[in-house]
């Protein structure tokens, strides 16, 4: 193997992607892209329970500002949001559609991610379905799978080196506050760095 | 314009200078600089209950992270090319921290015999009181690992560069063997430093590293780290995979995925241990990476010189040193190690009192430092029958794989004429 960990390092190195389907559902510029714009974020199957990773990705994408929108069968609010039973019961607009729920139930998703004009299509880490891919992105979605978001953010904002984590984000430009690293276009309000 | 090029795959040079640190937003601070804090002012109240939830990535308190000490972290994963890495206050600690977050008790290790001894100390006695079993095997034969190995064993362990033998274990197979039993392959990579082996590319899933030798490079700092790959499955590993009570019942593998491992490191056992590595010793070991590769090439250049001109030598018995061709580990050095295989090494001198020519050889040496250290930029050197192993007898003494007349080098940076010189002189008045 040969020196892979520049900028933008795969951290998910045990990824279920090939590296052609890395470069299309993982494009960095498209990760951060969307991080940059994102102030709506559909999670489809955020959990009721504190110690959950839905939940922990739910609290923080709240703290950057970003309106949460939980898609739960039953829930009535979670973390103070009110719960939509589908996708197509939100009666606002959503950038981004985030799946926490198992790859094969992603088609689903998928289409009422197009029927209801969002932006992203978004799969957690672990999460791969081609099908859904393919779906999302005739209906005009940019597709990312098998990342976690808060992941990213943590990346891009610089917070998650606090814990020691390898970002793979390598520059020389000073950072800016409020701001995903070495990247002009985008402004994160709350930002950490 | 050109946009930021985040495509591109830096080199290991590149990230030994750069990984980890991003210019301070206020300052510009090109040097990472010392967070000599034990405390970090809390955004809120609200912030403060996500961070200490784990939810928020942050500061906590200094014995759980630190930004000077999170930059040396960062930098060393991205050379090792693992997920993340988690610094501890020694390489001994390291070691434990690992083992701690890994295993209950009533678990079981198998490891190299091929083994520092202050390992293989803490192996044996400190892991005895905590109900966990380490077994020893010969590193070459792979019936003796899958004979030690049982339902209980959740880890195999081993040294990149085995001492005094000189053995260079075969990680992939080592890896392979370790995956298929449920168990992550350990790595303890001091020797072979991150530029000349990476563990994690050959299929470990955890390395560590007394960060006191070669990371350091200088002799100055005590220190340790732990860098895991993010490639293990912990969904059935129980200690990962399950509800931890001591974090309200937080499931690290499921919650923090690649990262389970390190979380779980850093914020149950290095927080419960209290064994952080100080925020100076991290600048220090900084300083120390971002001239990790010019140092080792020399070190390896040295070290070739000395082992050729050593085997050479009619009052040496034997050099080993598997960057020689006689060797039997030349062609697992070459594979693991194409750079070198590190500048430890051991060689015996001959003669009827082995014993007495290697405390006459030492007491001879005028540029070795005679001590029980190795990684430092100045040669080292340390004859065991005379000095830790010196209650032993003879025969105890090869029972426990040291020879009578076997000193143990350190080689340096030092002009290579000089050390030359000066072994030549010290094996003349023995």
């Amino acid at each position: 193997m040969g020196s892979r960990s520049g900028a933008a390092c795969d951290l998910t190195s045990h990824s279920l992607l090939t590296a052609e389907q890395k470069a299309i559902y993982q494009a960095p510029d498209l990760v951060r892209r969307t991080l940059g714009f994102a102030s709506s974020v559909a999670i489809v199957g955020l959990s009721t329970k504190r110690q959950k990773a839905s939940y922990f990705v739910a609290t923080f994408l709240k703290s950057r500002g970003i309106k949460i929108i939980p898609v739960h069968p039953k829930a009535d609010r979670i973390l103070g949001e009110k719960v939509y039973p589908t996708l197509k019961d939100i009666p606002e607009p959503v950038d981004v559609v985030n799946i926490f729920r198992p790859s094969h139930e992603c088609p689903i998703y998928a289409a009422q991610a197009v029927d209801i004009n969002a932006k992203v299509f978004w799969l957690q880490l672990g999460l791969f379905n081609e099908e859904a891919a393919t779906i999302a992105g005739a209906g005009g979605l940019d597709v990312i799978m098998d990342l976690c978001i808060k992941m990213e953010y943590g990346r891009y904002d610089g917070t998650m080196r606090f814990l020691g984590m390898n970002t793979g984000v390598l520059t020389s430009k000073k950072a800016q506050i409020g701001r995903i690293s070495s990247h002009e276009d985008v402004d994160l309000s709350e930002c950490l760095l | 314009m050109s946009k930021p090029d985040q495509k591109r795959d830096f080199g290991f040079e590149t990230r030994m200078l750069h990984a980890g640190h991003v210019p301070d937003a206020v300052t510009g601070s090109r040097a990472v600089p010392i967070y000599q804090t034990t405390s970090y002012v809390f955004d809120s109240p609200q912030y403060a209950a996500e961070l200490f939830d784990l939810k928020q990535y942050g500061n906590i308190y200094t014995r759980i992270n630190n930004p000077t000490t999170a930059a040396f972290e960062e930098r060393i994963a991205s050379l090792e090319e693992g997920a993340g890495a988690v610094a501890t206050s020694s390489g001994m600690a390291a070691q434990l921290v690992t083992m701690m977050t890994l295993l209950e008790p009533g678990d079981e290790v198998v490891a190299s015999q091929h083994l520092y001894g202050g390992t293989r100390t803490q192996f044996v006695h400190t892991f005895r009181k905590l109900g966990v079993t380490a077994h020893f095997v010969d590193p070459d034969d792979f019936d003796a690992w899958e004979a030690a190995i049982n339902s209980k064993t959740r880890a195999l362990y081993a040294e990149t560069i085995g001492n005094p033998q000189g053995s260079v274990v075969d990680i992939s197979r080592l890896a392979a063997l370790a995956e298929s039993n449920n168990c992550p392959l350990i790595i303890d990579n001091t020797f072979a430093t991150p530029y000349l082996c990476q563990p994690l590319n050959h299929g470990a899933h955890i390395s560590l590293h007394s960060a006191t030798k070669f990371v350091g490079g200088h002799g100055n700092s005590i220190g340790g780290v732990i860098i895991e790959s993010g490639r293990f499955d912990y969904s059935h590993y129980p200690t990962i995979a399950n509800p931890s009570p001591s974090y309200h019942n937080l499931r690290f593998y499921d919650t923090f995925g690649l990262h389970g491992f390190l979380m779980k490191a850093r914020v149950e056992t290095v927080r419960d241990t209290g064994s952080c590595l100080s925020p100076f010793n991290a600048f220090l070991l900084i300083q120390g990476l971002e001239t990790l590769s010019i140092r080792m090439d020399r070190h390896v250049k040295n070290a070739m010189a000395i082992a050729r001109y050593l085997e050479d030598d009619p009052n040496v018995e034997y050099v080993a040193y598997p960057g020689l061709e006689s060797s039997p580990y030349h062609e697992l050095a070459l594979r693991y190690c194409p750079r070198g295989p590190g500048a430890v090494f051991s060689f015996g001198l001959r003669g009827a009192d082995p014993r007495g020519a290697g405390r006459r050889f030492i007491e001879a040496l005028n540029l070795f430092s005679h001590l029980a250290n190795v990684g430092d930029a100045r040669s080292l050197v340390i004859h065991p029958a005379s000095t830790t192993h010196q209650q032993l007898s003879d025969e105890e003494l090869v029972a426990s794989g040291i020879d009578p007349g076997m000193i143990r080098l350190s080689i340096g940076l030092e002009t290579e004429e000089d050390l030359l010189w000066d072994l030549d002189q010290a094996l003349r008045a023995i």
